[in-house]
């Protein structure tokens, strides 16, 4: 069975882990809101709507299979944000993680970012596999020993203990954004990192809390003339001085540091002209791009609107150079999407390792994958009946008409409460992550090249 | 397969002439049956997006993106609607309604379908444009507005493409008519009822008679506190919780408008009341919830 997968090589997705949950109950704050492998892939962090953090790592290669990755076990868990109160205007700020990025590791700890709508915090995560015994004043429960007591001195010695994981926040970077926070993204001169909300883009550095920068501004002077808000934004990942935001009216705007201090004009505007054909009222709604992200090579972006994933060239502002339809049946439904609000869901995408596949998320559980080279798509399910160990992912179809062939499942049977949001794609290897509601899971491809 | 949702009605009513037509014309009556069902569609589309745009959080900031795009859609529908004459319809129908009413049409056209809020945020809110409605005696006004408030803090105001239309869109200035407010019998309390003036169809708050650039700039400005508000006044408060309204009655209120766009103003109060008490009472009644709407404002202003 043939399916996307980078290389050439056809790939076949198999089942590996589920994390969460198991029964249908979801708890509101279990709900996944963010996934994020770190730059080596070892970690892989979710955020959720209670304001948590849980971090998995892979476990090394195991001798008994080596073709078979490690799996990913809890690593850490720890609060990131609580609920606040804004008291001058009787709201609640939610704790709900947007966003979680990962600094590139420097030493030993690991640091991420993650961010709620108002505030990003630093946190750095840390191992300790060895305890300081033996001192001289403090007994080993704490307690500090009489003076009197103390006839000898000794030099405290590391002994090895359990291995413990602490999350400790190092920063915390509030107070500079009036409007919510939709995107954070560190640059790649692993100083300096960007955080955006609905109409400012501020750019920090990671050391300094009190003062960031504000470097794009779109807000009118009469708030009666909004009509576009910024929707995502992220730092190219080879040039520190590029970054590129998107915006509710499906444009997006590329913005060179050093032209000015303040990026309001961009440097370029990426737009595809409208289809008149497939003009509608809901034209411009479906053209808001929920998520943007730069290809590795820095080369391409990918943009993700309602039905659409767009992939453009760097160098060519006028029309994306691939365009691939996620779930097009859903354009005759869009009156109906827009009544239960299904045509505001932020769908985001990721590219894989090399840049030849990309990924996005869809309705029902499915998620889709598109290669880029061999000019495939899949669609496949994340759900419990297709749970069992290394069991091979099978192709979905939805029956967009006519007669509806066995294993197919027509538009109206789709579970539109069945949302695949977030997904994550390791930066190397065929791992992916695909969160549902309040699961997260982890599918591998099987090295069908090894006998 | 979608959960909830506004009744279709409109375009189930779209099909009725279909049904019973004799088709003396044939292909213009298709296009007449496929204009109207267009142009009802529309109006649904239009009404759906008003809902939304009120319906707000209790407690959290709502999502700025979806807003804008709700009301870029609505503005997008009242430019065609423009376009094609039927907005003049409309509007001219409703300044003669609140002409009737005694409201004067041209000031209260701030129409602000104010959405559900906390009852402290209410009176931070609410306390501002009064007193510019007080100063200056009647509320200056520099063009029509169609001010929908949107959720928790504010609302968005998009100025109608024609300045001229001296009435904004519905809700509010339904609600404007306090005797709508009390043919629904929605709302026992008198005073809120005058209040809720402002709140025509859905949750009805606070009445905004102001509809300046100001209440704009309360309306997304809440996210950006520019003059700190006072502390809420307790009467106040009371004054503009929450009136329960639903969406069947901005629903037959609107379809009775659709049907009938060339009523006169009686006409108009008259179908506005179809599912509440007897009309009779209605201008009687109007005259004086206008009374206890000048008495509030009275205390607002704090005179």
């Amino acid at each position: 069975m043939a399916g996307a997968g980078g290389g050439g090589n056809d790939v076949q997705w198999c089942f590996s882990q589920v994390k969460g949950a198991i029964d249908d109950d979801v708890a509101e704050a279990d709900i996944i809101s963010t996934v994020e492998f770190n730059h080596s892939g070892e970690l892989l962090a979710t955020g959720d709507k209670g304001g948590r953090v849980v971090i998995f790592q892979q476990e090394l290669e195991s001798k008994n299979q080596p073709q078979c990755r490690g799996e990913y076990n809890v690593y850490s868990t720890f609060q990131s944000h609580e609920p606040e109160f804004d008291y001058l205007k009787s709201l609640e700020i939610e704790e709900k993680i947007n966003k979680i990025r990962w600094l590139p590791q420097k030493n030993a700890a690991q640091f991420l970012l993650s961010t709620n709508d108002k505030t990003i915090k630093l946190w750095k995560i840390s191992e300790r596999d060895k305890r300081p015994e033996g001192y001289n004043l403090k007994e080993e429960d704490g307690r500090y020993r009489d003076p009197t007591t103390v006839t000898t001195l000794r030099v405290p010695v590391f002994h090895p203990m359990d291995l413990m994981v602490e999350a400790s926040p190092r920063r915390v970077f509030a107070n500079a954004h009036t409007y919510h926070i939709n995107s954070i993204s560190v640059n790649s001169d692993c100083e300096t990192y960007l955080s955006a909300d609905d109409l400012r883009i501020n750019l920090w550095n990671l050391e300094i809390t009190d003062r960031s920068f504000n470097i794009v501004d779109i807000k009118p002077a009469n708030m009666e003339e909004l009509t576009e808000v910024i929707t995502a934004a992220e730092f190219h990942p080879n040039q520190c001085n590029t970054f590129v935001y998107s915006s509710s009216k499906g444009t997006i705007r590329l913005c060179d540091m050093r032209a000015s201090a303040l990026c309001d004009q961009h440097s370029k505007l990426f737009e595809e002209p409208e289809d008149p054909s497939n003009r509608s009222f809901f034209s411009e709604i479906i053209s808001s791009i929920s998520d943007v992200k730069f290809s590795h090579s820095g080369r391409y972006m990918m943009t993700r609107d309602y039905l659409t994933v767009k992939i453009w060239d760097l160098n060519m502002e006028s029309r994306p150079v691939e365009t691939y339809q996620v779930h097009e049946y859903l354009r005759s439904k869009l009156c109906s999407l827009y009544e239960n609000d299904c045509i505001f869901d932020k769908f985001e995408c990721c590219w894989n390792g090399n840049d030849s596949v990309v990924m996005t998320g869809s309705y029902n559980n499915f998620f889709r994958m598109f290669d880029r080279g061999y000019r495939q798509d899949v669609t496949l399910e994340a759900s419990r009946e297709s749970s069992k160990p290394r069991s091979v992912l099978k192709p979905r179809k939805v029956c967009t008409g006519g007669k509806r062939k066995k294993d197919e499942i027509s538009v109206d049977s789709l579970d539109f409460n069945k949302k695949i949001l977030h997904t994550a794609w390791h930066p190397q290897d065929n791992i992916i992550a695909v969160a549902t509601t309040n699961n997260l899971y982890i599918f591998q491809d099987r090295l069908t090249s090894i006998q | 397969m979608f959960p909830k949702g506004t009744k279709r009605k409109f375009s189930d009513s779209g099909d009725e002439p279909a049904a019973g037509g004799e088709d003396v014309n044939q292909p213009s009556s298709v296009a007449v049956r496929m204009l109207s069902s267009y142009s009802l569609q529309r109006q649904s589309l239009l009404d759906m997006s008003l809902i939304k745009l009120q319906l707000c959080h209790m407690l959290v900031e709502p999502n700025l993106c979806r807003s804008v795009l709700i009301a870029n859609t609505v503005r997008q529908i009242q430019e065609e609607m423009t376009q094609d004459g039927t907005w003049q319809i409309m509007t001219q129908a409703l300044s003669a309604a609140n002409a009737a009413a005694q409201c004067s049409a041209d000031r209260l056209v701030a129409t602000e379908v104010l959405c559900r809020q906390t009852e402290a945020t209410q009176g931070e809110q609410v306390l501002k444009p009064f007193p510019a409605v007080g100063s200056e005696g009647c509320p200056a006004e520099e063009e029509e507005e169609v001010v929908v408030e949107e959720e928790g803090e504010g609302g968005v105001t998009m100025s109608t493409v024609s300045p001229q239309a001296p009435t904004s869109y519905l809700p509010g200035t339904f609600g404007m008519d306090p005797c709508w407010e009390e043919e629904n019998g929605e709302d026992e309390e008198e005073d809120e009822d005058s209040e809720e003036c402002g709140s025509g169809s859905e949750e009805g708050d606070s009445d905004r008679l102001v509809g300046d650039s100001r209440t704009a700039e309360q309306v997304f400005g809440t996210f950006e506190i520019k003059n700190p508000a006072p502390s809420p006044d307790p009467a106040l408060e009371e004054l503009f919780s929450d009136v329960d309204a639903s969406y069947y009655d901005l629903d037959t209120v609107l379809t009775g408008m659709q049907s009938a766009p060339k009523m006169g103003p009686y006409d108009l109060l008259e179908s506005l009341s179809s599912h509440g008490p007897s009309t009779l009472s209605s201008s009687t009644s109007c005259r004086s919830d206008l009374n206890e709407l000048d008495h509030i404002m009275e205390i607002i202003v704090g005179s």
